[in-house]
C-alpha cells in the first residue's frame, strides 16, 4: 500500500549527522555501496564500472559546501568561510511524497518504525518516485530496473546473527570521526533525540513539507583566525638548571 | 527534468488521441462518414500509441499491471485505471460508428469525460510534485486539457474538411480553443520565469543560518542518475527559439490555416482536407516542442545540492 501509516509508528528510526565532525572520507559511502550490494533486493549495479563515464546506483554519497557568511569572501581569506562535508541519504520523511505516487504499491513506509523502503519485485521502474523525492535520496538501478533507496540497513538494525555492537546501519558502524548516529526519534530519552535537542538538530527543505525522520547537527561557531590570540612572546626568565646554562650559552653564540 | 522522448510522445499523443475522442464523442461528425469513420480510428490509435509508448521508459515493463493497484494515492495509478475504464466507451462509440455508421449519445458523452478526466490525471501527476515548482501550479492541469482539447478540434476539423462535415462549427471551435489554450501556457510560463524558488542551497542544506551556500565538490567526477535524470539544462536563447517555433507551428498556423479555409465558404475536397491535415500536423509538432520545453526547463529541487 503506498497510503501513509494513518497513526505516528510507534518507533521512528533514522539517523542524525554531525555536520561539525564530518570529515568528508566517504568511507559511510563505500561501506553503504559494500553492504547494500550484498544484502537486501538486488545488487547496487554500476555501469562501466571500468571506463571512463563510470556511474551507478549509490544510496549514500557525500556532498561539500562551501559556506561563505556575510562579509566573507573565500575560504581561509576573511571571516568565518569554511568548508562543510555533507553526506546525504535517504531521511525516511514521516510525509514521504516518493510513497504516495508509486503507482504499484512496491514503495512503502513501514507502520512499526517508520523505514520508507521498495518491494522491489513489485517495482516497475517507472521512476516516479525518484521525481517526487526533493533530497535525490532514490537512484535507479539500471541493470535491474528497479528503484534503490536507503534501507537504514533494515537487515542489519534487526539482525540477531550479528554481534550487538553491529546491529547499526553499515554508515553508522564503519564513521571513524562518530559523525552519524542512528536511533528512535520517537523516544525523547535516546540519544539522537537529546542530541538534537542539545544541538538544534535542522530538517532539510522544511518548505518542501516532508517532515523528514532524519536529523543534520549544524557546525559549531568557530573562532575566526583573525581572532585568535598571538602565539606568546619568547620569554626565558625564571629559567633554572641545565636549561638556564644553555639558554645562556645561545645567546652567546 | 530530462525531456525523455518516450513521455514527450506519450503526453502528445494520448492528448491528442483523447481530445479527439472527447469531440467525437459530442457527435458533431457525421458517423455514416468514411473520413468520421478513420477519425474514430485514429483516435484509438492515437491513444494506444501513446500508452504503448510510456511503457518503453519503465524498468520492467512486464510489471506494468501493478500500477493500477494504487489508485487511492497515487495520480499514475489512477491515470491508468482511467484509461482502461474510458477505453470501454471509446470503442463502443468506434464500433458504432465504424460498423453501424451511427452515433450513440450515451457512450459518446461518457467517452467524452473519461478522456477529458484521463488527461486530467496525467496532468496531475506532474502537478502533484513539490519538487519540481514550475509544475506545481493549477495552470498545469489547465493547459494539459486546453491543448487536448484543441488538439482534438483541429484533428476534428481536418476529418471535417475531408469529408464528415460541420467544417465551419469545428473550425471555430478549434480556434478558439488553441486561443485558450497558448494563452494558459503563455500564462504558466510566465509564472515559471517569475518563480522564487521555494528550495534554495541554504535550505538544502539548512546552512543558511551562518552563511551563503555554494558547492564545492560533487560527491563523484561523474554524472549519475539524479544529475542525468533532472540535471536536465537548456540554454535560455534556444528555449526562447524553440517557445517561439511552439507558438507558430502549433498556434498561429494551424488557427490561420483553419480561419482562410472557413471563410473561404464551405469548401471541401482535397485542397481544403490537404491544407487542414497540413494544419494538424503543424500542431503536433508544435505541440511536441512545447512538451520538450515543459520538461526540459522545469528545474527539480535536488539540483540545490548538484550546484545547478
Amino acid at each position: 500500500m503506498t497510503s501513509l501509516p494513518s497513526v505516528s509508528p510507534p518507533k521512528k528510526l533514522g539517523l542524525v549527522i554531525d555536520l561539525d565532525v564530518c570529515v568528508g572520507c566517504h568511507a559511510c559511502v563505500v561501506n553503504c555501496k559494500e553492504w547494500n550490494t550484498g544484502g537486501y533486493g538486488s545488487a547496487l549495479s554500476d555501469q562501466a564500472p571500468y571506463g571512463a563515464d563510470v556511474s551507478g546506483a549509490w544510496l549514500n554519497r557525500v556532498h561539500t559546501f562551501e559556506v561563505v557568511p556575510e562579509g566573507g569572501e573565500v575560504v581561509g581569506e576573511a571571516g568565518d568561510a569554511r568548508i562543510v562535508h555533507f553526506p546525504k541519504s535517504c531521511l525516511h520523511c514521516d510525509d514521504a511524497p516518493c510513497v504516495t505516487v508509486c503507482p504499484t504499491g512496491a514503495s512503502y513506509k513501514r507502520a512499526e518504525d517508520g523505514i520508507v523502503l521498495v518491494d522491489e519485485n513489485m517495482c516497475i521502474g517507472c521512476g516516479l518516485c525518484a521525481w517526487a523525492c526533493p533530497y535525490g535520496a532514490r537512484e535507479m538501478d539500471l541493470a535491474a530496473g528497479v528503484m534503490k533507496k536507503c534501507t537504514l540497513c533494515v537487515d542489519r538494525i534487526y539482525n540477531e546473527t550479528l554481534e550487538e555492537v553491529d546491529r547499526q546501519p553499515a554508515c553508522v558502524r564503519t564513521c571513524p570521526v562518530n559523525a552519524r548516529h542512528f536511533g528512535d526519534f520517537s523516544d525523547p530519552h535516546s540519544a539522537v533525540s537529546i542530541m538534537v535537542a542539545e544541538r538544534g538538530g535542522i530538517d532539510l527543505m522544511p518548505e518542501q513539507g516532508t517532515r523528514p525522520v532524519n536529523k543534520y547537527l549544524p557546525p559549531r561557531p568557530r573562532t575566526a583566525l583573525s581572532a585568535t590570540p598571538p602565539l606568546p612572546r619568547e620569554d626565558t626568565t625564571g629559567a633554572t638548571g641545565f636549561f638556564a646554562w644553555l639558554d645562556d650559552m645561545l645567546d652567546r653564540i | 527534468m530530462h525531456p525523455a522522448p518516450s513521455i514527450i510522445v506519450f503526453t502528445t499523443l494520448s492528448g491528442l488521441g483523447y481530445g479527439l475522442a472527447a469531440v467525437l464523442g459530442l457527435g458533431l461528425l457525421d458517423p455514416a462518414a468514411l473520413a468520421a469513420k478513420a477519425a474514430y480510428i485514429l483516435a484509438l490509435v492515437l491513444i494506444s500509441g501513446g500508452l504503448l509508448a510510456s511503457t518503453l521508459h519503465l524498468g520492467n515493463p512486464q510489471r506494468a499491471w501493478r500500477a493500477l493497484s494504487q489508485w487511492r494515492s497515487s495520480w499514475l495509478s489512477r491515470e491508468g485505471v482511467m484509461a482502461i475504464v474510458t477505453f470501454v466507451p471509446l470503442v463502443w462509440s468506434a464500433w458504432a460508428s465504424v460498423i453501424e455508421s451511427r452515433y450513440l449519445a450515451l457512450p459518446g458523452l461518457a467517452g467524452s469525460l473519461l478522456s477529458l478526466g484521463t488527461v486530467f490525471c496525467t496532468a496531475m501527476i506532474y502537478t502533484s510534485l513539490k519538487s519540481v515548482q514550475a509544475w506545481h501550479t493549477p495552470l498545469t492541469p489547465a493547459s494539459y486539457l486546453l491543448f487536448s482539447a484543441a488538439g482534438g478540434l483541429v484533428v476534428a476539423s481536418a476529418f471535417g474538411f475531408a469529408g464528415a462535415g460541420n467544417t465551419s462549427l469545428l473550425a471555430w471551435l478549434a480556434i478558439a480553443a488553441l486561443a485558450a489554450a497558448w494563452a494558459v501556457k503563455a500564462a504558466w510560463r510566465r509564472n515559471m520565469q517569475a518563480l522564487v524558488p521555494i528550495s534554495t542551497p541554504e535550505t538544502a542544506t539548512g546552512l543558511g543560518a551562518i552563511g551563503k551556500v555554494r558547492l564545492f565538490e560533487r560527491p563523484h567526477m561523474t554524472e549519475n542518475y539524479l544529475t542525468r535524470e533532472m540535471g536536465f539544462k537548456i540554454a535560455r536563447k534556444h528555449a526562447g527559439k524553440l517557445w517561439t517555433i511552439a507558438v507558430v507551428l502549433g498556434g498561429v498556423v494551424p488557427a490561420l490555416t483553419l480561419l482562410v479555409l472557413s471563410v473561404a465558404g464551405q469548401a471541401s475536397g482535397f485542397l481544403a482536407a490537404g491544407l487542414a491535415i497540413a494544419a494538424m500536423l503543424s500542431h503536433v509538432v508544435g505541440v511536441l516542442a512545447e512538451r520538450w520545453l515543459f520538461f526540459a526547463e522545469a528545474r527539480h529541487a535536488v539540483m540545490n545540492y548538484y550546484g545547478e
